[in-house]
This record gives structure tokens, C-alpha cells and sequence, in this order.
């Protein structure tokens, strides 16, 4: 696509102008795809605006976190860490402690969040050790390493919990003693950070105090990015000769960048199930690197660059499409279900179709080098 | 000692992991007196059963496009043929043979396309085939739900729009492969016509690997600036393979189906390509070898150990599902294990 745009940058001189619509448009051509996509699919699902609006700020407050956390890696080189599953299995580790404790409010949201960093640290340092063995494959072997953690996370909850780690509660274990429940409720924390401070006008709820957290982190990993450390990230990320020659341990930033982004996931799907109130033992967890790797890539961002901004505007339009989709196929077909198939090809086909534009430059990119 | 060492390495920890692991779930099934005659039989007949999809990584491995993890592309292309053919009313054999050759034909245009894709996408094969099979899957879900067969086995029977989740082949072909030739010794059952179908197969990949297409293929996979130089078409080597690749799979979902007895839609091929994966890697293939007796052994290993372990998890353990826990981390932990080995072996 990049050659194009050299060519007709040297063709059409006069037409300066125009060229720069047309290199906006193809440099944000998969958002403003999305955007049409969502209006289109809005009229015909006749929603409200204020329904619409309602329903995605609530899952901008619950996603958001898990999305920023794919930024971290994507700078370092690594690519779309898949292996945020591994940080919200964490947070729900934490989750289930801190309930069987019967410890609520945000004392307890608090305590599941301190819990989930040692966790997270141990997981996505062992996410890091993996990826570094598998450089240039670190996308795919972060896919399946989240499945192989999902096994091991249900070896834990389903047999060691009451089988070997002695466990007794009435509410959130299995009637045999043994395992946990499929479904945990999170009374006690349910809420915890959006009722701080929320603002709440006819149906529309806006949790104000977890969109301030949220932006605290949003700033906190900007700032991160700047400072010595986010220049030896990034220089990682750019080249991994070069930062290795001008003296950075080049394996060790990488496990960094997956330590930060997997305790990053691990408090983002804390804030994700304090809104929702219910755990999905088996299942909260298993979407989570998909939908956040979609939301991302549907805000404009690559495999090799990725802002607060994208993962912000991706979320939105992600979430949008979301809720729009089963409506929409319900009043173009009958059948919501269509919509629901359709969504889950959108998440699938947006993560193929960027990967393989990406793969597809990169080959060019390599030829146009050799032939050279 | 260095003798034991370096036959340990060149058998693969992994093999002599799942073996050992296999050899204590066997001591422990003759220990609580389960019926080994039936798990034999369940692990020839589920053996049989997925070898073809396993064989198809061959040709995907040898052209160089890593392990098919865009399987479900061409498995989906089985299933629509034996869609096609219950919708023609087609019982037994006849309807069999119909669907493999719709489902053939529709591999050769799949694998193609999925071909080209990969050429494209060099070095990042297995990352984009994954998502490229989960994409078709989930946009051909739309198409089973829209689609406009009357057929009465195949769509709801009272309300509901669309092609049912799973369909009966009771009426069609089901077992055609299983029972044809089925040996009974002693209560041990042998598909033999199973195994004949399915081995015949396994023959004519490793012929076509002795071909003058089939070493060319190999070569381009093997070390492709070699192939370039001495005038081998790497692109369409892979393309080729890629095709196999596809039409194994779609060939393979058809023998399942038929033994299974039930031909599943939706969502259900999504994950199949996981455990052929892991079942040749098993074998002990990698991403760049792969052999038939990789297939062979890899999927004997692999099935006899998720036959086996049922039973014994389930007297063990009676609540939960420990086995399917345990087949969760063993196939992925193996794939894992395959990906992290790619840049260290050489």
C-alpha cells in the first residue's frame, strides 16, 4: 500500500491537496470502515441514540483497561499480546479469594487488586520466558499459551481448590466440596469502583470515578513510554540488533513489557467484573485477548504501532458494533443470531485481514530491500 | 550415558513424556479393572477416525507453510459437500462418495485462495491461517442459518430457522467406512475397512512425496533460495501443498463424521485443527518435518491417551471432567512447546 503512495505522490504533484485526503483516508481506512459499517448498521437496527450511547459507555468503562494493556508490547516489538488472558485469569484468582474471604466494597476490590499483581508478575513473567523462545512467532505462541494457561486454570479451580487446597464455602464451591461453582456472584464487590462517583441521568450511567482511573492509566503509560525505560522499550521494538549492540538487554525489556501488560489486563478485568457483578468461572476470561485484540485493531492500530487514542476510538467503534449487530439482524432477517455470527466474523476477520496486510508489507518491504 | 542422552534427544522429551504418561494411565486402567477390550476398540476406531485429518498436515509442513492451522477451511469444505449430499437425498455409499467429491472440489477452489493468502503472508503462516479458519467459520455459521435447505433430516423439526446444530447421518452415511469389513475378535472390534480407506490414503501422500512434484515441493519448503536457484516454482509449490493440505481436511471430516455418526455445524469446526496439530506433533513432527509415521504413531499416542484417560479420570475422579482438563493442557502445552522450538533447533 506504502508504494502506492510513493507513486502517486510523484505523479500527481498539482494535486496536493487531494492526496492528502487520500492518504488520510488510507491511512485510517480500517476505523473509517467501522464508523460506516456501525451508522449503516444503526439505521437499520432503528436504535435510540440514547440507548446506543447508554450501552457503550458501560462497556467502554469495562473494556478500556484490558485494551490499553495490549500497548505496551506492541511498542516493544512483540506484536498483539494474545497472552492477556493469563493477567485476567490473575484478577479471578484474586476474585474468588477475596469473596471466599467475604471481603466487599472497595476494600475488597482493593485487596483483589493487590492480590492480582504478584500473580500477574509471576504469570507474565513466565508469558516473557516463553515469547522470547519463540521471537517472531511471539503472536501465535501468546494465542496458545492463553489455551494452555485456561487448562491449567481449570485443573486449579475444578480439582485443587477443595481437593487439595482445603476450601469450605457453601456459595461459591461445587455441592461435592470439590471445584468451583461455574458461575460466582460478586456481590460484594459488584460496583465497588463505579459507585464512588457516577453520574446518572434518566437511563444514561456514566461511572465517572472508573473513567478517571481509567485515564490515570492511560497517562501513566504514556509518561511510561517517555521515560529511559520507554525509549529502551521502544528501541527494542524498532530493532532488536541495534538495542542489543548499543547495550540493552534486549530479552529482559521484553519480559518487562509482558509483566506490565499482563498485571495492566489483570486489574482491567477487575474493573471488567466489578461492573458485570458475576463471575463466569470457566469463561469470563476466554474472550478477553480477542475482543481487546479487535477493539484495538479496529481504532487503526498495527501489530507495530498502537496509541491510547486507537484503543480508545477502537473500543468505542468495537463495542458499537456490538450492540448494533443482533439488532440489526433481527429486523434485516429475523434472526438475532445472524447478527451475533456476524460480530464474532467481524472480532475473527478484522484480526486476520490487519495481520495479514501487516505480514503482507513487511514481505514487500523485505523484497523491494533485496532487490535494491 | 551420552548414548542414552542423545537417543532421548533425537526420540523428543515430549514422546517419552506422553508415553511414560500413557504406560501409567494403562498400569492404572488394569488396576481398576476397566474393560480393556472396549478401550482398545475405542482407540483403533477413534485412531481411524482422525488420522486423516492429521495426515493432512503433511502437505502443509513439507511445502513449507508450517502446521494447517487453517484446517477448517478445508473441513468446512467436506462438510458442505456432505450437506450437499443429504440435501440430494443420497443414502450409503452413493452419498459418501457424492459428498467427498463435492467436498474434493470445493478443497481444490478453498485451498487455492487459502494458497494465495499464505504466499502473501510469508514467515506468519500459522498466525494468519488460525484466523483466517476462524473468520470462515464463524461467516459460514450466517450461511447455515440462511441457507435454504428443505431437507427434513437436516433443519429443525417445529420452528426455528436454519440447518440444525448437529445432523443424524443414521440415514446416510453413517459408519459406511466403520462397518464395512468390521472384524470382531473376542470382542475386540476392527474397522478394517476404516483402516484400509484411511491407510491407502496415508500411501498415496507418501507416493506423492516420492514424485518429482512431491520432492520439488519439499525442497521448496525445506530451503527455498535453493529451490529458487535450481528453478523450482516456490509459490506455487506451496500452493499445492496448501490444496492437499485442504482436501485431506476436507476428506478427513467426512471419515469422522461417518464414524461419529453425526455431521456437526456452527461453531463446532472452530477448534478441530488443535488437535490434529497436536496429534502429529505428538509423532513427533515440527513445524518444518513432518513424516507419515509421524501421523501414524502421533495420532495412535494421541487418541489412546484421551480413550484411556476418560475412563480412568472418571473412576478416580468421578465429578468434574478431569480428562477433558487434562486433554486442554496436553494438546496446547504440545503446540506451545512446537512454537518455541522453531528458532532453537537450528
Amino acid at each position: 500500500m506504502s508504494l502506492a503512495n510513493t507513486d502517486n505522490v510523484s505523479k500527481s504533484t498539482g494535486k496536493q491537496v487531494s492526496w492528502q485526503i487520500k492518504k488520510a483516508v488510507t491511512g485510517n481506512i480500517v476505523p473509517i470502515v467501522f464508523t460506516l459499517l456501525c451508522l449503516v448498521g444503526a439505521v437499520i437496527a432503528e436504535a435510540s441514540p440514547i440507548f446506543l450511547l447508554s450501552s457503550v459507555i458501560i462497556r467502554l468503562a469495562r473494556n478500556l483497561l484490558l485494551v490499553f494493556s495490549l500497548i505496551i508490547p506492541v511498542v516493544t516489538g512483540l506484536g498483539l499480546n494474545f497472552g492477556i488472558v493469563l493477567g485476567a485469569m490473575a484478577a479471578q484468582i484474586a476474585l474468588v479469594a477475596v469473596t471466599h474471604w467475604d471481603i466487599g466494597g472497595l476494600g475488597g476490590f482493593a485487596l483483589a487488586a493487590l492480590l492480582s499483581v504478584p500473580l500477574s508478575i509471576v504469570f507474565g513473567w513466565l508469558t516473557g520466558k516463553v515469547l522470547n523462545k519463540a521471537k517472531g512467532n511471539e503472536m501465535i505462541t501468546s494465542m496458545m499459551l492463553g489455551f494452555f494457561a485456561n487448562g491449567l486454570y481449570q485443573l486449579l479451580f475444578l480439582f485443587v481448590l477443595g481437593g487439595i487446597i482445603p476450601m469450605v464455602n457453601e456459595t461459591i464451591m461445587l455441592p461435592s466440596g470439590i471445584g468451583v461453582k461455574n458461575t460466582v456472584s460478586l456481590k460484594g464487590i459488584k460496583y465497588a469502583l463505579d459507585d464512588v462517583l457516577k453520574i446518572g441521568y434518566e437511563t444514561l450511567t456514566i461511572p465517572v470515578f472508573t473513567f478517571i482511573v481509567i485515564a490515570l492509566f492511560a497517562f501513566v503509560i504514556k509518561f511510561l513510554l517517555q521515560t529511559k525505560l520507554g525509549q529502551e522499550l521502544r528501541c527494542v521494538g524498532q530493532d532488536m540488533n541495534i538495542a542489543a549492540t548499543s547495550g540493552i538487554d534486549v530479552d529482559r525489556m521484553r519480559i518487562i513489557a509482558v509483566i506490565l501488560s499482563t498485571v495492566l489486563a489483570a486489574w482491567g478485568q477487575l474493573i471488567h467484573l466489578q461492573n458485570i457483578g458475576i463471575l463466569q468461572t470457566y469463561g469470563s476470561h476466554e474472550q478477553v485477548g480477542l475482543f481487546a485484540v479487535a477493539s484495538i485493531l479496529i481504532g487503526g492500530a498495527s501489530v507495530t504501532k498502537a496509541t491510547i487514542g486507537q484503543a480508545v476510538l477502537g473500543t468505542f467503534l468495537f463495542h458499537l458494533l456490538f450492540i448494533i449487530s443482533p439488532m440489526a439482524g433481527q429486523n434485516l432477517v429475523g434472526e438475532p443470531q445472524v447478527g451475533e455470527y456476524f460480530r464474532a466474523f467481524v472480532a475473527y476477520g478484522v484480526i486476520g485481514v490487519s495481520l495479514g496486510l501487516h505480514a503482507w508489507q513487511k514481505q514487500q518491504a523485505k523484497k523491494h530491500m533485496l532487490e535494491e | 550415558m551420552s548414548q542414552v542422552k542423545k537417543f532421548i534427544d533425537n526420540f523428543g522429551y515430549t514422546r517419552i513424556i506422553i508415553i511414560l504418561f500413557l504406560i501409567i494411565l494403562f498400569i492404572a486402567a488394569l488396576a481398576l479393572e476397566l474393560q480393556t477390550k472396549s478401550l482398545i476398540t475405542g482407540i483403533l476406531n477413534r485412531a481411524g477416525m482422525n488420522m486423516l485429518l492429521t495426515l493432512a498436515m503433511v502437505p502443509s509442513v513439507q511445502s513449507g507453510t508450517g502446521l494447517n492451522f487453517g484446517l477448517s477451511i478445508g473441513i468446512l469444505c467436506g462438510v458442505l459437500g456432505a450437506v450437499l449430499s443429504i440435501a440430494m437425498d443420497l443414502t450409503g455409499v452413493q452419498a459418501f462418495f457424492v459428498a467427498n467429491v463435492i467436498g474434493i472440489l470445493l478443497a481444490i477452489v478453498a485451498g487455492y485462495v487459502y494458497g494465495l493468502l499464505l504466499n502473501r503472508v510469508k514467515s506468519q503462516e500459522m498466525l494468519i491461517g488460525t484466523y483466517a479458519g476462524f473468520s470462515v467459520v464463524s461467516g459460514m455459521c450466517m450461511f447455515w442459518i440462511l441457507a435454504p435447505f428443505k431437507s427434513p433430516k437436516m433443519i429443525w423439526p417445529y420452528g426455528g430457522r436454519g440447518l440444525r446444530v448437529t445432523v443424524s447421518l443414521e440415514d446416510t452415511f453413517d459408519k459406511v467406512l466403520n462397518n464395512f469389513l468390521l472384524g470382531q475378535y473376542n470382542g475386540i472390534e476392527v474397522p478394517w475397512g476404516l483402516y484400509a480407506y484411511v491407510l491407502l490414503l496415508c500411501l498415496a501422500v507418501w507416493l506423492f512425496s516420492r514424485s518429482k512434484t512431491g520432492i520439488a515441493m519439499q525442497t521448496a519448503g525445506s530451503n527455498p533460495r535453493f529451490a529458487e536457484a535450481s528453478g523450482i516454482n516456490v509459490d506455487s509449490m506451496r500452493i499445492i501443498g496448501t490444496i492437499l493440505s485442504t482436501v485431506l481436511g476436507a476428506m478427513g471430516i467426512l471419515v469422522y463424521a461417518q464414524s461419529y455418526g453425526f455431521l456437526q455445524l456452527y461453531t463446532a469446526p472452530l477448534y478441530m485443527a488443535f488437535p490434529a496439530v497436536a496429534a502429529i506433533l505428538i509423532g513427533g513432527a515440527s513445524v518444518q518435518k513432518a513424516s507419515i509415521t509421524h501421523v501414524i504413531i502421533g495420532t495412535f499416542l494421541f487418541q489412546a491417551l484421551l480413550v484411556v484417560a476418560l475412563p480412568v479420570s472418571n473412576a478416580v475422579l468421578p465429578e468434574g471432567n478431569l480428562s477433558e482438563v487434562v486433554r486442554i493442557i496436553i494438546s496446547n502445552g504440545i503446540i506451545v512447546y512446537a512454537l518455541t522450538r522453531i528458532g532453537g533447533g537450528e
